[in-house]
């Protein structure tokens, strides 16, 4: 009984976590692993708040008590303590940033993506003649793309937010960021940046093509 | 003398008239101090009605409630008006009210300052609000992003109310901060060394220093961006050499450090009312001190966690990354010292108490979640969603709104004299407490779902409409309890039964008021010899009412209020303070319409409140002072100290100096503006550089060390020489200093390409430009000196003129070479 509780409840939170541009929904591997530090930090917070609110609680019960010292407050809990765990979580996220950035590699998709009032431009090279979209990316499943991230007149910033993180667009300056989705599928994308009156609907989606879709693709042809 | 007639006596002496003419002239801190919370309140009531409709348009999913435009400048205004028109002024005003009275003093140092600042919050604020019924309130979000504000892109006037109207209201910032800084390092009881200080007191000394290094930053930017907008100077314009980015950098290297200062005052508030609701001491105090001086440093070193995805190398973003994390040291060894505190003592559930609580639970809550946006990767997917928005108003709310609603009850008696209606706050507090979580807890959610902060709508499929809905009406809840608290100090002012003083059994010398605190504060002023004066000797307000203090005596109508030395606290000197004038409300006036020339595009009619106001403040400087020496007065009986015009290290020195250091910060900004773009920006080098000008910059450059030198002999001939010879000294610097200018212009003029044509050409006109004001300004200092000499104010003791001039000949000179050095460096080069 309690078992189906649990699996019930289980089963909600992680449905409930789904959505077109849910980070925690995940579909590519930067996003996975940022969606695992999140639940790790979660866990790590929930233990903080618990301990806190407990110390807090235990000051008003009256019962005669040993009180300890500025050393235990100060020293441990204020200076020792929070210090070890920030140490751990730099380090973790540090380590995790450094996999998640663009580095050379043979395989990898090189895209231009340049963001504009109100819509995306996209171009890369293809079987015969450079490729040009509008609010549609198509990039290969399985493979790591890079996105060279510009914008013509107002900065806005590109956001898949099921496959990676986000990157701004800012005109002048060109931002690379690595995206790649595990499987094929349609990913929601959106400007992150306040880009003015149209910015709730700048909008673009990602196709993520299997090898013979991407094949059809790149000679130029719908797939 | 007895206690009623000294009361009388010293009313007349500090008190304000009443009606209009009071109002309007009154320099009291406790009256600027009252209107400061006020004005504040109010603007936190009208910002809390943009949220409200932020929040309904938000309810549902594809509501037609207000379109983008309106939402745009909804949400601009309501971060605006919260950050830069209640939160700062708020804490101003509860500083400005109550830090004479802690440190046992009757007035800040620089009572007309006050004035001359709160005239400007009041004007700016009105510039902004009124903007918004006109329908042209800013729209660009409240961190104002370049393009996005610039002409192009914000052709109307929007981003100019922004642009003026905060630079307008940074004018009291920066005026309170040097005004709180030297009040609190010199104008104190005598006794009260450093480390005896309120740790309220503390806090407000490291915030006030913050903003005095952190405002000069945005005060820059939106001078820059506002001559970019108006003149076409392309600072942050990417295709003549700008970047979009230095508007970042500079703003954020404000907007950073601004969370602290917006937290810190609201910290010390539970430093000070936590202990004595826990009837007991802070524990730890000296390594809060030491925490909070490292908090005020390293907050100076994150500004980059602002801009994780600009695209800055991922080494870099691991350095400040770092930062931010370390920056929850010092907040954690605060939070267990007060938890500690509460261990130690026998805490009580009252009103104070329960905010404290709700305090802890959001606060910590927000900080956690700060650590967690300060993990590079994951703000990468939580930037600019509503997890921010979460986060910050957690932090905001939590580490700011709470503390000060605790404070609110705990200082209520003070400003009322009267006790509160039972059961109305806490009705309030539960209403707030649980309408904000609702409302903000579920958004961390809503922004992991993936919700874009500043959309003004979405779709059904997205998921987010139940938690919006929630959101809503959490706040609709949590703005019922405001209403309540609002009502509930509203019948405290008017109905309820009066107080007893010091209600709270506090140990801290604003409870030795009488409450409500009178016009001078103290009848005579205490000898510290304890951090808590009060409970030390709890009879401490009646001895000091009968006189048996410091300056007990009211003489000659002065206001005198007594100065100590900065650390010891040993006697200094008495400080005679300025009594009520209507200059600050004047010239704030004339500073305001100076910007809205500015706003309006008449620049030209600009020039006329700008020699307005430099007449005005010739005026200012003119009216105090003696024409002969007043020599030691006694300040006990038996004992005697000089005043401060005849003793070195007066308030008006230390002001200068502070005001400098802001000064030296702009300049700074400036300096790194020009570096930032010489490596970042994109189309640099520019086509054209410098021509030459060597031997005209050399010349300025001369005449920058002579004006200077001349000037520091003019106040050295005042001391001892002839008066002539000091006349001609200072009659010699005002010569160099034209001679300056006029270089200056003349190199930019002749060698400099046109600032219209690449930022680099701005950059330097704009240092230039920065020179030439600095000698302008070095160069009415020597002829006040001059005038002064003349009529006879300066001589041998009385030194605090020709002190300040020197000062600003100083800073003018240095600046002036720094800048050649600069501007000058590649026609050296080439
Ligand atoms: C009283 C209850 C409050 C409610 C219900 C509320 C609600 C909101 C909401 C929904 C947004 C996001 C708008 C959007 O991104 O589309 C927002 C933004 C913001 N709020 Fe509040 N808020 C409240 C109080 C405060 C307070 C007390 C402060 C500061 C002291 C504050 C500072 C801000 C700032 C700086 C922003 C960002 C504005 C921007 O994106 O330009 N808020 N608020
Ligand atoms: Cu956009
Ligand atoms: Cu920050």
């Amino acid at each position: 009984m309690l078992h189906r509780l649990c699996a019930t409840i289980t089963a909600l939170a992680l449905g409930g976590c789904s959505g077109p541009l849910s980070t925690l929904d995940t579909a590519g591997p930067a996003a996975a692993s940022i969606a695992t530090l999140w639940w790790a930090m979660l866990a790590g917070s929930a233990v903080l708040t618990l301990l806190v609110t407990a110390l807090l609680a235990m000051a008003f019960i009256r019962r005669p008590r040993k009180v300890p010292g500025t050393s235990l407050w100060i020293g441990w809990l204020g200076v020792a303590m929070p210090s070890a765990i920030l140490m751990l979580l730099l380090g973790f996220a540090l380590g995790l940033g450094e996999q998640t950035i663009a580095r050379p590699s043979t395989k990898t998709v090189t895209v231009e993506a340049t963001a504009h009032q109100w819509y995306w431009h996209f171009r890369q090279p293809g079987a015969t003649s450079a490729i040009e979209t509008q609010n549609v990316l198509h990039i290969p499943a399985g493979r790591p793309v890079d996105v060279r991230i510009s914008a013509s007149d107002v900065i806005h910033s590109f956001w898949v937010p099921r496959l990676a993180g986000k990157m701004d667009a800012i005109p002048g300056h060109v931002n690379v960021l690595r995206i790649e989705a595990s499987r094929p599928g349609e990913f929601e994308g959106q400007c992150a940046e306040f880009c003015g009156l149209d910015h709730t609907n700048h909008r673009f989606r990602v196709i993520a093509h299997d090898e013979a879709g991407w094949a059809t693709f790149q000679l130029g042809e719908r797939p | 003398m007895n206690a009623l007639n000294r009361h009388r006596a010293l009313t007349a002496i500090w008190g304000s008239p009443r009606g209009w003419r009071g109002t309007a002239a009154s320099v009291n801190h406790s009256d600027i101090g009252r209107r400061f919370i006020i004005a504040a309140f109010a603007f936190f009531a009208i910002g809390g009605v943009l949220a409200m409709l932020i929040r309904a348009q938000l309810a549902t999913p594809g509501s037609a409630f207000v379109g983008s435009e309106i939402y745009n400048q909804l949400f601009t205004m309501h971060g605006s008006i919260m950050m830069f028109l209640f939160a700062i002024p708020m804490f101003e005003g509860l500083a400005l009210y109550l830090l004479p009275k802690m440190l046992g003093s009757r007035d800040m140092a620089f009572p007309r300052l006050s004035a001359y600042g709160w005239w400007c919050y009041l004007f700016g604020g009105t510039i902004l609000i009124g903007s918004l019924a006109f329908g042209v309130a800013p729209d660009s979000g409240w961190f104002m992003y370049t393009p996005l504000s610039s002409k192009t892109y914000t052709p109307g006037i929007n981003a100019d109310v922004w642009l003026l109207g905060v630079t307008f209201v940074e004018i009291s910032a920066i005026a309170a901060a040097i005004e709180i800084t030297v009040s609190i390092l010199k104008v104190r009881a005598p006794g009260m060394r450093l480390d005896r200080m309120p740790l309220l007191a503390w806090y407000l000394l490291i915030t006030a220093l913050m903003m005095i290094a952190a405002f000069p930053p945005l005060i820059l930017g939106s001078i820059l961006l506002e001559v970019e907008r108006a003149f076409g100077w392309p600072f942050f314009d990417p295709d003549r050499g700008g970047s979009p980015l230095l508007w970042q950098h500079l703003f954020w290297l404000f907007g950073h450090p601004e969370v602290y200062i917006i937290f810190l005052p609201a910290a010390g508030v539970v430093s000070t009312v936590l202990p004595v609701m826990a009837r007991t001491r802070i524990l730890g105090y000296g390594w809060i001190v030491a925490a909070l001086l490292a908090l005020a440093f390293l907050s100076f070193g994150l500004w980059v966690h602002h801009m994780f995805t600009t695209g800055i190398p991922h080494m870099a973003l691991g350095f400040f990354s770092a930062a931010s994390a370390l920056v929850a040291v010092p907040t954690a060894l605060q939070i267990f010292a007060w938890i500690g505190t509460l261990w130690n003592g026998r805490p009580e559930l009252k009103l104070p108490m329960l905010y404290l609580l709700g305090f802890f639970l959001i606060f910590v809550l927000g900080g956690l979640t700060g650590v967690m946006l300060a993990m590079v990767p994951f703000d990468w997917q939580a930037h600019d969603t509503h997890f921010v928005v979460a986060h910050l108003h957690y932090v905001l709310v939590g580490g700011f709104i709470f503390p000060m609603l605790a404070g609110a009850y705990y200082w209520l008696p003070h400003f009322t004299g009267r006790a509160r209606v039972p059961k109305l706050g806490e009705a309030a507090f539960w209403l707030i407490f649980v309408g904000f979580n609702v409302t903000f807890f579920l958004m961390h959610l809503t922004g992991l779902l993936g919700m874009p902060r500043r959309i003004y709508t979405y779709s059904e499929e997205m998921g987010w409409t139940w938690l919006n809905l929630l959101s809503s009406v959490g706040s609709f809840v949590m703005a019922f309890g405001f209403a309540m608290f609002a009502i509930d100090v509203a019948l405290q002012i008017f109905l309820s039964r009066r107080s007893r003083r010091n209600p709270w059994g506090s140990g801290t010398l604003e409870w030795a008021t009488p409450i409500p605190a009178s016009a001078y504060n103290f009848a005579s002023q205490p000898r510290v010899e304890d951090r808590d004066p009060l409970a030390a000797d709890p009879d401490l307000g009646l001895r000091l009412a009968r006189g048996e203090g410091y300056l007990a005596e009211a003489r000659h109508g002065r206001r005198e209020t007594m100065a100590v030395d900065i650390t010891t606290g040993a006697v200094d000197h008495v400080v005679v303070l300025p009594g009520n004038t209507s200059l600050p409300i004047i010239t704030a006036a004339l500073t305001g319409s100076f910007f809205l020339c500015l706003l309006f595009g008449f620049y030209w009619l600009a020039l006329a409140p700008v020699a307005g106001v430099i007449a005005l403040g010739w005026r200012w400087a003119w009216v105090l002072g003696w024409r002969e020496d007043l020599g030691p007065v006694s300040i006990r009986p038996g004992e005697t100290a000089p005043t401060h015009r005849e003793a070195p290290g007066a308030p008006g020195w230390w002001g200068s100096v502070f005001l400098l250091v802001s000064d030296a910060a702009l300049l700074g900004s400036l300096l790194f503006g020009y570096a930032f773009l010489w490596v970042v920006a994109p189309n640099w080098p520019p086509p054209e550089l410098i021509g030459g000008g060597i031997p005209v910059g050399l010349m300025a450059g001369l005449a920058a060390l002579a004006g200077a030198a001349l000037t520091r002999r003019a106040a050295s001939a005042s001391k001892a020489g002839p008066a002539s010879s000091a006349s001609r000294a200072a009659a010699g610097a005002i010569g160099a200093q034209a001679v300056v200018i006029a270089g200056l212009m003349f190199v930019g003029i002749t060698e400099l390409p046109p600032p219209g044509s690449h930022a680099y050409a701005a950059i330097c006109w704009a240092l230039l430009t920065y020179a030439a004001l600095h000698a302008l300004l070095a160069l009415l200092c020597a002829a006040f000196l001059r005038a002064r000499i003349g009529s006879g104010h300066v001589s041998g003791s009385r030194r605090l003129e020709a002190s300040v001039a020197q000062l600003f000949g100083d800073y003018a000179g240095a600046a002036t070479l720094i800048v050649l050095l600069c501007v000058l460096a590649p026609a050296v080069m080439s």
